[in-house]
């Protein structure tokens, strides 16, 4: 097998072996997916339309916004990149292959979420189920990068935490996964802006759910793709294998820049 | 190309304002052991990280078997191999799947012979955070030897190995040299850099403050040879009279204990004295001085040779 073939299965397999990994990658999104289809449509029937997309967004957002970074910075804090770097590893392989691997978990969760709604919980089913899919990819694409990114600018543990809350909290409140964000004053509509699940929420909506949206469906696409695009581009870029290393020579703020593909959104749909 | 295995030459490492290593210069010989010894913090991890490639050297030049580590990092992984002293792996990672795994990066066949050999055999299914340390460092060890490198580095390579395990890398280390292969061992243990080195630098405060065989530095010392008499009646411990060349003695438990600049001489004195006093002799020990004693002598003095 090809070195890429058993690193990947290696990484894959630790999804599963790793309680923490399984935690994030399965049992957090199933738990969330259960408890809202059980209660939140009952007690509000229309987050039927929402509730697929919301739910394979919030278990794509845990695993790799809240797991993958994590596991990035514990094994750069834990000498783990120090033996890969002497055993030849290249550092492209460090960040793309555990991306694809919890990506590879995160469509899992997403299939279990899109073909159970509909028969458990009367879920608004999508239109287009090869939009789905697609976006679908895409998002995890969008979310793996950022979390990827995340991973190499924090140089500790505590400092994922705080990066991915920033991302993770607001989502989920401001994102358009539990209220739609036409219902979201508009104040705050920047802010969702701001935030990739919004443009994830609109993407599904307009193509695998046919749905009236807020952000012209073109543009949410190209938000996702340039960010995702931006985020692996500046991973690569501000690499680090060792924290104990000599002072970082590139600035981690540089990660900021993933923001750009946001604001010019904001600004194209402002003015 | 370059007669040496390894070249440093006026290798610099700071920390801030803090000089790690300064103006260090040191050549290795294919087919060399060589031992880097000092105390913690002399620099002997900083110099081999910056050998690995790991850290960046602040000033001079490195170089392994032509290869620059700095400039070359994708040349030196094949021809490199190292034992890190503070590494590790994913704590899920199973002894297999590491070997399989980083085999595949070198591009060679993973060589399982290596994991028998290392008493690896039985835990080829077990996960690296379920290892003990002893077994975490010959599963390292593997490792680095597993793509048949042309230069080894052991940073501490004995640390946490119990006696058989310590035994058996030394045969490995000496089957290695006999194929050629350069190895650069750091290590605290006085006794194995005594044992398995050609030649041994001693690092104080980032600098090399002896260099040479062990036989070398330790001739090198005050010379004194220990002479270690044990007795029945121990008649030795009240006699105040001094044996040729004996420039003081000391007595610990049993033994009294004689620092001989000519132990020919000494030892014939003292077992004439034994003979005229009706004393009989249970233990004689004639030692030369141990590399320990003379690392110690250097790093106390603190000053070069």
């Amino acid at each position: 097998m090809s070195a890429f073939t058993n690193h990947f299965l290696f990484e894959f397999k630790t999804g599963i072996r790793n309680s923490s990994a399984m935690l994030m990658l399965y049992l957090l999104p199933m738990g969330f997916y259960a408890a809202m289809g059980f209660i939140m449509v009952e007690i509000n029937p229309g987050f039927k339309e929402l509730l697929i997309p919301s739910m394979i967004i919030f278990a794509i957002m845990s695993s790799m916004i809240l797991g993958f970074p994590t596991g990035l910075v514990e094994a750069r804090e834990s000498g783990i990149y120090r033996s890969y770097k002497i055993n030849g590893v290249p550092a492209i392989s460090i960040l793309i292959i555990p991306a694809l691997s919890v990506g590879f978990h995160g469509l899992i969760t997403s299939a279990i979420i899109a073909l159970t709604a509909v028969p458990l919980f009367d879920a608004a089913p999508p239109q287009n189920w090869l939009a789905l899919l697609l976006i679908s990819l895409l998002v995890v694409f969008t979310f793996s990068t950022l979390g990827m990114l995340i991973g190499v600018v924090s140089s500790t543990s505590r400092a994922v935490v705080l990066w991915s809350q920033l991302i993770y909290l607001p989502s989920i409140l401001l994102g358009g996964m539990m209220i739609p964000l036409s219902l979201i004053p508009e104040a705050f509509q920047k802010v969702s802006g701001l935030l990739p699940s919004a443009y994830a929420m609109q993407a599904f909506q307009a193509y695998a759910f046919q749905q009236e949206t807020i952000i012209e469906p073109w543009v949410t696409i190209t938000v996702l793709l340039a960010s995702g695009i931006l985020a692996l581009a500046l991973s690569i870029f501000l690499f680090s294998w060792d924290s104990r290393n000599d002072s970082r020579s590139k600035s981690p703020l540089l990660g900021l820049l993933v923001l750009v593909p946001y604001v010019a959104a904001i600004l194209y749909t402002t003015f | 190309m370059d007669e040496y295995a390894v070249t440093v030459r006026n290798f610099t490492k700071k920390y801030g304002e803090f000089v790690a290593v300064d103006d260090l210069s040191f050549e290795v010989q294919p087919g060399e052991i060589f031992g880097l010894l000092g105390p913690n913090g002399a620099g002997k991890t900083t110099t081999l990280e910056c050998l690995e490639g790991l850290r960046l050297p602040d000033d001079g030049e490195m170089n392994i078997q032509g290869v620059d580590p700095q400039r070359e990092p994708g040349s030196l992984r094949n021809m490199l191999g190292v034992q890190l002293q503070t590494s590790g792996l994913p704590g899920s990672m199973t002894v297999e799947e590491s070997l399989n795994i980083f085999s595949a990066y070198h591009g060679v066949q993973p060589r399982t012979e290596l994991l028998s050999r290392l008493g690896l055999d039985e835990k080829r299914k077990t996960q690296y955070h379920q290892l003990s340390t002893g077994q975490q460092r010959r599963l390292s060890l593997a490792l680095a030897v597993n793509h048949d490198p042309k230069v080894i580095i052991l940073d501490e390579p004995t640390a946490g190995l119990d006696v058989s395990s310590r035994s058996e890398l030394h045969v490995m280390m000496q089957e290695l040299k006999s194929q050629g292969t350069t190895l650069i061992l750091a290590t605290h243990d006085m006794a194995e850099a005594e044992k398995m080195t050609d030649r041994v630098a001693i690092l104080l405060r980032g600098k090399i403050v002896a260099t040479g065989s062990p036989r070398e530095l330790t001739a090198k010392g005050s010379g004194m040879t220990k002479v270690s008499v044990s007795t029945e009646n121990s008649t030795l411990f009240e006699v105040n009279n001094t044996f040729p060349a004996v420039t003081h003695k000391s007595i610990k438990e049993e033994y009294t204990i004689y620092f001989s600049t000519d132990p020919g001489p000494t030892v014939s004195a003292i077992l004439d004295h034994l003979a005229a006093n009706s004393d009989s002799l249970i233990d004689l020990r004639v030692e030369r001085p141990s590399l320990e004693e003379r690392f110690l002598e250097i790093t106390n003095v603190g000053g070069t040779e």
